[in-house]
């Protein structure tokens, strides 16, 4: 539905030189799925998504939506982003003050070159304002909104003109957190229920996991791992999504054996079992990356498996309701550690780890 | 949703990004707004300076290549006093008004002095009080002859010679100076507040006192925005045109913009020097305008009006409050209730007579239903109310256009365009009616001696104006509100109509408002420019000014100072309903 080719954009900021902000993007979305480009701040995600819009020209690249291309360097096609027919909600949600709820959302209606009669407008707006609901404040102006309200009535704007492609950028980013749970999850139950194929910026990895189909890292203007959530989560294919995807153990080792599924790796905690991966061979230095909650605790020794066994003591624990966060010493190499709340061990004490090969992810070093 | 081929034929470029190459409407409002800009700005600056170089041209010579005009203008002892004059005419002003808004500036924000709050009311004063009418209330009050002043000195303590001279320099300085403090005050207020006040509270707490606070740190801090303040108000004592053409010329004191209207009124007019003139006249605002602009921080080329909004504490100066609030109640008496109420008193009178027990029992209105029956007096309200009306219209409309091109695009060379609509600033009035006058003389479009080429006057002069309140709304307006627009699928005339323009409707509003009122009292460009049956309101004064009818004009002028009042008092309670910037 949407493909991105070899898109490139440089920024040309006043009096700099300029800066490719986004090289050599590729990526494809499928009709109906919710994409997200997720990344810190400054790595090209919106600019990736302003160039889709039609908002920044491209310097490279191809950007086809629906077969249709609305973007070509080669064949030197740049469609207006007015003429796109893209939806999109941005970050400050861009209400018009001084329109009315109606008028805002009535404004793509009015301007769009099919005309409409006034009073199919009105069924228009009235029925994408109540799948907002906002249909009961429609006479309302527009600045007297709270956050939440603009970011529907933004989203209601969006979608009243059936666009091909709804473009979010950061669309939750200025709500406060109780809100933004709540918003997320509506975002994700219209897009579903729409199926409207969906392109969402934002650099929150737990709204990107949570509201994806597939998640595109970007980092330094460059995609650095695809894949749904899952994958991204438990297989980051370098240190730099395994990091800014969430808190992981780091740990640094060399290749000593293995069969072909499994291998065996030194480290400093001591040896840990891995799945196999194509491409490394012994003796490579490697890294593995391990999350909290996959380093299993237990009071007492847990029965053999395949699972990497070892023993470490308490340096520090946390009790945080539904789990413990834990510090634990293993050989002088610190690992963090999300435990059941049942695990009884207190700081200073020995404590048992077992480490599921599954779970390990190994990161070329 | 438009289908694009391969060829382009529909393509169009990104908002604000690079040159499209398709035919838009978009690019023919921009193409026409900067062509007409440039127009505006360059044309009579261009032709002036040609003109600078030629000679008269009568019937049977056609002009030539001459530097005589230069050499007249600056090659005699006769020269070297004019500008001489005009210097120090503009140097006195500008500092006369400038230690006045500056005291008043640092008494209103930094001490506790009363009547505080009525110094902003006091700003508006130039507004309301055109400098015609203002000049001409001080000859009632101080003039050797007629004036008040001498009258009672003379009466009461037996003077023999009249003890003050308006016709002076220090008579035209006294004058303009009181007449553009408001300016310095508002100018010094805004570099007060964006002033951190620790950096004051922190001396105060070292020990100093409050004088040696404001001498040492304030003023100090201030000081390359007062420098600036300085020379704003030295460029505009130098294009100042009613004050010396009331005051310098009956007693033969010239500078360069009465040398100018001398000039082209002798008899045969001699454009060439009124134009060599004309570009030493430039050459001081140019410099002026240049290093202001560079004084000013940030790239911001207009005074900064509006500032960070610090507020900090004011200091107790215990008794002197009294003599700062005395102070501010005479300079208040001298810049509005005594010129007021001269020209009142001249408009009660049958013949013109200082105020006495024998005249009060001639006062009657009938000076005010003689100026409603004068010949052509609606005519003129009626010019000068379409003059303003257009002008600011036209004026607001182009310059936010330009400033959505400066402001909101990245097209190159755009900064061409924002010095052009910016250039205005250094032409006095006198200049541009000059410039103006010789060009459409020679390239007769038919729109000399027509209420057309006056329009244009006002539409060049005020440009700048328009930019200032264009700029500051046009900043505020956040990107994404257009971008909303345009994945909206409306077109870039649809956006700049029903998003850009009611959005910078504050800005808007109070450029339009604040340039009809400027127009109405515009005397130095339409001097030149008007003919008879086009006169507009502040020819009219000037032509009862010249023809000696003092009660006319006093009557005229109370009218029109009332009205202006009113209509800013409508105006302002208007606004605070509908949320238009202050004026």
């Amino acid at each position: 539905m949407l493909s991105v080719e070899n898109l490139s954009t440089t920024y040309q900021a006043p009096g700099a030189k300029p800066v490719l902000a986004a090289s050599n993007i590729n990526f494809s979305v499928p009709t109906g799925r919710l994409f997200t480009l997720l990344g810190p701040s400054g790595c090209g995600k919106t600019t990736t998504l302003r160039s889709i819009a039609g908002l920044e020209r491209p310097s490279k690249g191809v950007i086809k939506a629906h077969d249709t291309v609305v973007y070509s360097s080669a064949g030197n096609i740049f469609v207006a982003p007015n003429h796109r027919q893209f939806g999109m909600v941005f970050q400050s949600y861009a209400i018009w003050p001084h329109m009315t709820v109606f008028q805002n959302a009535a404004f793509p209606l009015q301007v769009q070159k099919k005309r409409l009669s006034g009073k199919d407008i009105r069924d228009k707006v009235m029925k994408v304002l109540a799948a907002v609901s906002l249909d009961h404040v429609e006479e309302r102006e527009a600045t007297r909104l709270s956050g939440g309200q603009q970011q529907r009535l933004a989203l209601a704007r969006a979608l009243v003109m059936e666009p091909r492609l709804l473009l979010l950028d950061e669309p939750l980013s200025n709500l406060d957190a109780k809100l933004r749970d709540k918003m997320r999850f509506e975002l994700k139950k219209m897009q579903r229920e729409l199926g409207l194929t969906t392109i969402y910026v934002t650099h929150d990895q737990s709204e990107a996991l949570a509201l994806s189909h597939e998640i595109a890292v970007m980092n330094e203007g460059k995609i650095v791992q695809i894949g749904s959530p899952r994958d991204i989560y438990e297989r980051p294919a370098n240190t730099f999504v395994a990091d800014f995807i969430g808190t992981t153990n780091f740990v640094e080792g060399i290749v000593r054996g293995g069969t072909d599924d499994r291998l065996v790796v030194d480290t400093r905690i001591g040896q840990l079992n891995v799945n196999a991966q194509p491409g490394v061979s012994i003796g490579a230095n490697v890294s593995l990356s391990i999350r909290p909650e996959d380093v299993h605790l237990s009071d007492t020794a847990p029965a053999p498996s395949s699972n990497s066994l070892f023993i470490g003591t308490v340096r520090a624990k946390v009790f945080l309701g539904e789990c413990q966060d834990f510090k634990i010493d293993v050989n002088e190499t610190q690992l963090l550690a999300r435990a059941h709340p049942s695990v009884r061990t207190l700081v200073g004490e020995q404590i048992h780890i077992a480490i599921d090969p599954e779970k390990c992810t190994l990161l070329a070093a | 949703m438009a289908v694009t081929t391969p060829d382009g034929s529909t393509v169009h470029t990104s908002l604000g990004q690079g040159w499209g190459r398709s035919f838009d409407m978009k690019w023919v409002i921009i193409g026409l707004c900067i062509v007409v800009v440039a127009w505006l700005a360059l044309i009579p600056l261009g032709f002036l300076i040609w003109q600078s170089f030629a000679s008269t041209s009568t019937a049977q010579v056609p002009a030539v290549f001459t530097l005589e005009n230069y050499a007249t203008a600056f090659g005699t002892t006769d020269s070297l006093g004019l500008m001489f004059n005009s210097l120090k005419f503009a140097f006195g002003t500008a500092a006369f008004a400038l230690v006045l808004g500056t005291f008043f500036a640092w008494v209103n924000e930094r001490t506790n002095t009363p009547f505080k709050s009525l110094f902003f009311a006091m700003s508006i004063v130039p507004l309301i009080i055109p400098g015609i009418l203002f000049t001409v209330s001080w000859i009632m009050l101080a003039s050797p002859q007629i004036g008040i002043f001498n009258q009672i000195f003379r009466d009461w303590f037996g003077l023999a010679t009249p003890l003050f001279n308006i016709y002076s320099l220090t008579g035209m300085i006294w004058v303009d100076g009181l007449h553009y403090a408001p300016i310095a005050f508002l100018l010094v207020t805004a570099a007060f507040r964006s002033m951190d006040p620790s950096l004051e509270e922190s001396a105060l707490m070292s020990g100093a006192s409050v004088v040696q606070v404001a001498f040492k740190i304030t003023l100090k801090l201030a000081w390359p925005a007062i420098l600036a303040a300085f020379l704003i108000l030295f460029v505009r004592g130098i294009e100042s045109f009613e004050v010396p053409a009331l005051l310098g010329l009956p007693v033969g004191l010239r500078v360069y913009t009465s040398a100018i209207y001398d000039a082209v009124h002798s008899y045969p007019s001699d454009i060439g020097l009124a134009s060599a003139y004309a570009m030493a006249l430039l050459l001081v605002t140019s410099l002026g305008i240049y290093y202001q602009s560079r004084l000013s921080s940030q790239g911001s080329r207009f005074s900064t009006v509006t500032g960070k909004g610090f507020r900090p504490r004011v200091s107790d100066i215990g008794r002197w409050r009294y003599a700062a609030a005395g102070i501010f109640i005479l300079y208040c008496i001298f810049v509005v209730a005594l010129p007021f109420l001269v020209l009142f008193w001249a408009s009660l009178q049958k013949y013109y007579a200082a105020p006495s027990w024998a005249a009060l029992h001639n006062l009657s209105f009938a000076a005010y239903g003689k100026v409603l029956a004068y010949p052509g007096f609606y005519g003129v309200v009626w010019n000068s109310a379409k003059l303003a009306i257009g002008g600011a219209t036209v004026v607001m409309l182009l310059t936010s256009v330009i400033c959505w091109i400066t402001i909101k695009t990245k097209i190159p060379g755009r900064w061409v365009l924002d010095m052009l609509a910016s250039l205005p600033l250094v032409f006095p009035g006198i200049v541009l009616g000059l410039s103006l006058m010789i060009f459409y003389l020679n390239f007769d479009i038919g729109i000399y001696g027509t209420l057309w080429i006056m329009l244009m006057a006002y539409v060049i002069k005020f440009l700048p104006y328009g930019m200032r309140y264009n700029s500051t709304s046009m900043i505020q307006i956040h990107k994404e509100l257009e971008e909303s627009a345009a994945m909206s699928g409306a077109s870039w005339f649809t956006i700049f109509r029903r998003i850009v323009l009611p959005l910078l409707k504050p800005g808007l509003m109070a450029g339009w408002i604040y340039i009809i009122v400027v127009s109405v009292r515009e005397l130095s460009s339409s001097i030149l420019l008007y003919s008879p049956g086009n006169e507009v309101i502040s020819i009219m004064i000037w032509e009862f000014w010249q023809n000696g009818q003092y009660i006319e004009l006093s009557a005229f002028g109370v009218m029109m100072i009332t009205a202006l009042f009113c209509f800013l008092m409508v105006v302002q309670t208007l606004s605070k309903r509908f949320g238009v910037k202050d004026v």
